[in-house]
């Protein structure tokens, strides 16, 4: 048999949908997100560390978080990519247009890194340390898409 | 340690579409090739653990489907989720543990059934980070740009690792890319997200790979060249890519500490003799060898252009043609385990590296090097 023989099955438009709890901190980040156009992240009472996107508890320390802080709009940029290859959109199904940007950011304040899409106009200025701010989405309704993008300020 | 050997592998050829072969099929194949490796029966086989991801193999509780023929009837069988090189990690401890002889490890993964992107993206968070659509692709591209940015690494540098593993892949039978390539066709090779081109990545591919591990006593019974476990150790960084310093490998730094001091290795840049490392794109090879130890940080690239990482140089490294010329998920860190037994054993044919006693074997499970497992593996006990 060659193996054009063989028979492939295909699983269809079988979906496992799922709705996730956003939890208490990730709940009140986005609102402040959304309401206010403000990120919000939690300080760790031991280290000092300032997170973001918000979580209950400093992995390093073993300790919970509750001091919220704000960070932002603006920060850097800590890496990035520009993507040129398809890439289907898994929030629609559909191919996502290319190229496009990602970049991780460090706001000011914060002490990780925040992950998103950061705009390539100019492609020249994207760079590893440029200064970048936040743009926010018209409509927004709690979720990391209220931010449209960061893109480099001069 | 109490002292264990893997005294069989087996593995199926590396391909990108196993048309022919179910998970089972590609089980089925390995397994009996490891028990014909060590001239065992599946009799002889005391436990077994498959390793296998619900999401690649689009089921859930995907190791049970491998059961069977994996010769798991009427034996405690136990699985693992993620990269083989943490699925022998818990096959040792069984085989350590004193209830078991021996150990039967598997691992499998067929990425040619599925959307390999919406796999690796459904690795992220889905509240803060899946949305946005990133990959396995575009994390490691901006891992790539991180540790460029901070080491002064090159592309040239990066291509030419590529340029190495796909040719160390010519002499390799199993391998699903050898590629006759210079520096200048990875360069020109299409940019799938900035700074990796597609000769920077690795294949879609599919395989399964078993090994056999067992105590010393089972072990001293084996009649063929049983390769020891001399030291082993995973460490794994923090879960949000955001808080870690993407440019550098501390799990991987650490879990080599933990098994250089197991294994009595005081300097690993003289005393390993040969290594198969993570090589899911050519940036890691380089970034891993340094986390590795076996060369100081920053120094991988310049040490490559000298040719030290050849098949002939001073650490052969990937000599099999590594991930660049075949990467299935899952198996991956188990097929690195079982080409440094090859090595060690003098049976790796074509791509034998010179007398080998020592060699390390580097598996990761999550994105862009979340968790390291390091394997040190000895000819002599
Ligand atoms: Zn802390």
């Amino acid at each position: 048999m060659s193996d054009k023989d063989y028979i492939i099955i295909e699983s269809g438009k079988a979906e496992q949908p799922f709705h996730y709890a956003v939890g208490m901190h990730g709940s009140k980040f986005f609102r402040e997100l959304k309401d206010n156009r403000r990120f919000i992240g939690l300080k760790c009472p031991k280290c000092g560390k300032v997170f973001i996107p918000p979580r209950g508890v400093c992995g390093e320390c073993f300790v919970e978080m509750n001091e919220w802080v704000e960070v932002g709009p603006n920060g850097v940029i800590g890496s990035f990519t520009i993507l040129r290859y398809a890439f289907i959109d898994p929030e629609t199904g559909q191919q996502k247009p290319i190229p496009y940007g990602y970049g991780f950011i460090k706001l000011d304040g914060a002490d990780t890194l925040f992950q998103h899409y950061i705009n390539i106009e100019d492609e020249s200025k994207v760079k590893i340390g440029a200064r970048v701010e936040a743009v926010f989405s018209k409509e927004r309704k709690g979720s990391i898409r209220d931010i449209e993008y960061f893109r480099v300020v001069d | 340690m109490d002292k264990a050997a893997i005294i069989g592998v087996g593995m199926t050829s590396i391909e990108g579409n196993k048309v022919r072969d179910t998970f089972a099929d590609m089980a089925w194949e390995a397994v009996n090739k490891a028990l014909d490796d060590a001239g065992m029966n599946i009799n002889d086989i005391d436990n077994v653990i498959t390793t296998s991801n619900d999401f690649w193999d689009g089921r859930t509780i995907s190791c049970m489907a491998v059961g069977d023929a994996s010769g798991a009837a009427h034996k405690n069988v136990s699985c693992v989720e993620g990269d083989g090189t943490f699925g022998a990690f818990y096959g040792l401890t069984r085989a350590l543990s004193g209830s078991y002889g021996t150990t039967l490890v598997t691992a499998h993964t067929k990425g040619s059934q599925s959307v390999s992107s919406l796999i690796t993206n459904a690795a992220f968070d889905p509240i803060y980070e899946r949305s946005l659509g990133m990959d396995m692709i575009s994390a490691c591209a901006m891992q790539a740009n991180a540790y460029m940015n901070r080491t002064g690494i090159t592309s040239e540098q990066l291509a030419l690792v590529s340029v190495k593993n796909h040719g160390n892949a010519k002499k390799n039978p199993l391998s699903q890319m050898p590629l006759d390539i210079t520096v200048n066709d990875v360069l020109k090779s299409e940019m799938i997200s900035d700074p990796l081109h597609k000769l920077d990545c690795s294949p879609v591919s599919d395989a399964c790979c078993a090994i056999i591990i067992a105590n010393e006593e089972r072990a001293a019974k084996h009649k063929g060249k049983p390769v020891w476990i001399k030291g082993v150790s995973f460490c794994s960084d923090a879960f949000f890519f955001g808080d870690r310093d993407l440019s550098r490998a501390p799990a991987l730094e650490q879990a080599a500490k933990k098994a250089y001091a197991m294994a009595g290795i005081k300097n690993p840049m003289k005393e390993i003799d040969t290594a198969e490392v993570y090589d899911a794109f050519t940036y890691q090879e380089l970034m891993w060898l340094e986390g590795l130890g076996l060369c100081a940080d920053g120094e991988s690239g310049r040490l490559l252009e000298k040719g030290e990482f050849a098949i002939d140089g001073r650490l052969p490294v990937n000599a099999s043609g590594g991930l660049l010329s075949g990467h299935p998920v899952i198996a991956a860190g188990l097929i690195r385990i079982a080409e440094i037994v090859k090595q060690l054993r003098g049976e790796a044919g074509k791509y034998q590296t010179k007398n080998p006693k020592t060699g390390v074997a580097h598996g990761v499970n999550g994105l862009c090097g979340q968790s390291h497992c390091v394997w040190v593996l000895g000819k002599d006990k």
